[in-house]
């Protein structure tokens, strides 16, 4: 569902360019749920923009649903790939409310049924009536990024793309939040391709997982393998080690 | 028990609302030794207004009110803001979440460190640069005397919380709020801070107020956890039984944080409790 194909990706052109991600290949199939972990600036969030088009990469294949993509994309393209980003107070327009946030898509892709949608993707998320025509700071932050996954979905995409998606969210919001992902995955048949700091959270949501480390996919393992500490590359152990929290006999030494 | 630091008794802060008054904090008793107490709770459970009350940071129309809040012998209750300015930073610092945002853009990390040491200690300009490097050497970082005149959006999130803990403990507090201090910073980074933290208040015997929303976190690194909601607290463990919480709260939020190696298909959400609301004290 979603192939890459040696990709490198830089900021800028020329000697100044900025290499962000070098010589990428991973490979998803459709249905699959892959994460994408690695500190900032390491280049995961850059691999997802890439992917939706945002951004345009400089060498190598990007092919979605068995389409070959470039950074110009059909309406059709993008219909396919949405993505829900991290902060939800910064990605939902504050002067609409989430009725219009939702209708805009629909009217982009000239889809039938708008109505219907909107009601359907609010209550997809878990959020009913009385939500649909508050402005964006009338909301929690949970209910936030319901919408922002909401408006994902109401382009009936097979590819959803998220960038920290629950990494602004207090724990018990965080377990709603990843519980409704798994619940849509399911229903629709998503393929995922999640990035995150957080390894469980990683764990808990994707088969496999991808390390990344100043623009290069170090490893590519497993949830089970990263549970057992069953990690080949040196960088994949400091962020298990990171991961495990603070350690006072570790620090000292 | 060691001597007592900071003793609070039945602290509240309230801001008038619409509808009343908002109760943020209630009830809030604790006291802190040479000790490492840690404040977990999620947004909005009045943690960090906690700390900011200890700090006199609560500003108008904010009301802070106690049975007992004092700070060594001095009593912080109705303190003036002139007497607050001399108690930060000398006996009492705060390290905050970003230090994107609480370091001054438009001067040299070495200065604002060497300002702090000058004006509570009234030392000589070149005595507050020298103890401003031993500090930042202090806090690891490996080549102060460039990092001096660094600014702050030179330097990585990880090194701009170092520079905010070397600080706040130039002038040698005898406690150290932070407040979400490694929340900002990468996985990796966040251990390196917690390490020269620990290792900076064990040797010089600081108490320490860690306020968090990361229950794992807290757990490993202090001695003790005051579990917060809705502005109360509504239970303390010592930090290394967390596991064995009793509070419905505490142990629902312990299930709902996805766990490496224990894969469940659905996390269990947190039933909030009505009853959790009513005052405790």
């Amino acid at each position: 569902m979603i192939a890459l194909d040696d990709v490198t990706i830089a900021y800028g052109t020329g000697p100044r360019a900025v290499v962000a991600v070098r010589n990428l290949s991973l490979a998803v199939p459709e249905g699959e749920a892959v994460g994408l972990v690695g500190e900032s600036g390491s280049g995961k969030s850059t691999v997802l923009r890439a992917i939706a088009g945002l951004i345009p990469h400089a060498a190598g294949e990007i092919t979605l649903a068995g389409r070959r993509v470039d950074r110009r994309r059909t309406t059709a393209e993008r219909k396919t790939t949405q993505m829900v980003f991290q902060d939800p107070y910064g990605s939902l327009h504050p002067n609409q409310t989430v009725d219009q946030i939702l209708a805009l898509p629909v009217a982009i892709h000239r889809l039938d049924r708008g109505e219907a949608r909107i009601v359907q993707a609010l209550a997809e998320v878990g959020l009913g009536r009385e939500h649909r025509y508050r402005y964006p700071h009338q909301l929690s932050g949970g209910q936030r990024q319901r919408v922002a996954i909401a408006r994902a979905l109401i382009l009936e995409p097979r590819i959803l793309l998220l960038d920290e998606p629950t990494s602004a969210l207090d724990v018990s919001v965080q377990a709603e939040i990843l519980n409704l992902l798994a619940r849509l995955r399911r229903d629709h048949g998503l393929t995922l391709l999640m990035v995150s700091h957080d390894l469980a959270v990683i764990a808990h949501l994707c088969e496999r997982i991808g390390v990344m480390s100043n623009g290069l996919l170090v490893e590519i393992t497993t949830a089970t393998a990263m549970a057992s500490n069953a990690v080949t590359h040196d960088y994949t152990r400091e962020l298990l080690r990171s991961n495990a929290g603070f350690d006072r006999s570790s620090a000292m030494g | 028990m060691s001597e007592t630091l900071l003793a609070v008794r039945n602290l509240r802060v309230t801001y008038p609302g619409d509808d009343g008054e908002v109760r943020a904090v209630r009830n809030v008793s604790f006291t802190l030794g040479r000790e490492r107490l840690g404040i977990v709770g999620e947004s909005g459970s009045g943690k960090s207004t906690t700390g900011r009350a200890i700090m006199g940071l609560v500003g108008r129309p904010g009301r802070i009110e106690a049975d007992e809040l004092r700070l060594g012998d001095t009593d912080l209750r109705g303190l003036s803001e002139r007497g607050f300015r001399k108690l930060r930073g000398r006996r009492i610092a705060m390290v905050l979440q970003d230090p994107k945002y609480s370091l001054d853009p438009v001067m040299s990390v070495g200065q604002q460190i060497a300002e702090t040491h000058r004006s509570h200690l009234r030392s000589t300009q070149r005595d507050a640069r020298r103890a401003a490097l031993e500090m930042l050497q202090a806090v690891h970082i490996r080549d102060p005397e460039r990092v001096y005149t660094m600014y702050p959006h030179q330097i990585s999130g990880g090194m701009g919380q170092r520079v905010m803990i070397a600080m706040m403990l130039i002038a040698g507090p005898d406690i150290l709020i932070a407040d979400e201090p490694t929340s900002a910073l990468d996985v990796t980074v966040q251990t390196q801070v917690l390490a020269i933290l620990d290792e900076l208040v064990r040797r010089r015997g600081m108490g320490l107020i860690l306020i968090s929303h990361n229950l794992h976190l807290v757990s490993a690194f202090c001695d003790r956890v005051l579990v917060m909601y809705g502005g109360q607290v509504l239970e303390t463990c010592a930090a290394g039984k967390l596991a064995e919480a009793r509070h419905p709260y505490t142990r629902g939020l312990l299930a709902a944080l996805p766990r490496l190696g224990h894969r469940r298909a659905e996390l269990p959400q947190l039933q909030r409790d009505p009853a959790w609301m009513a005052d405790t004290a």
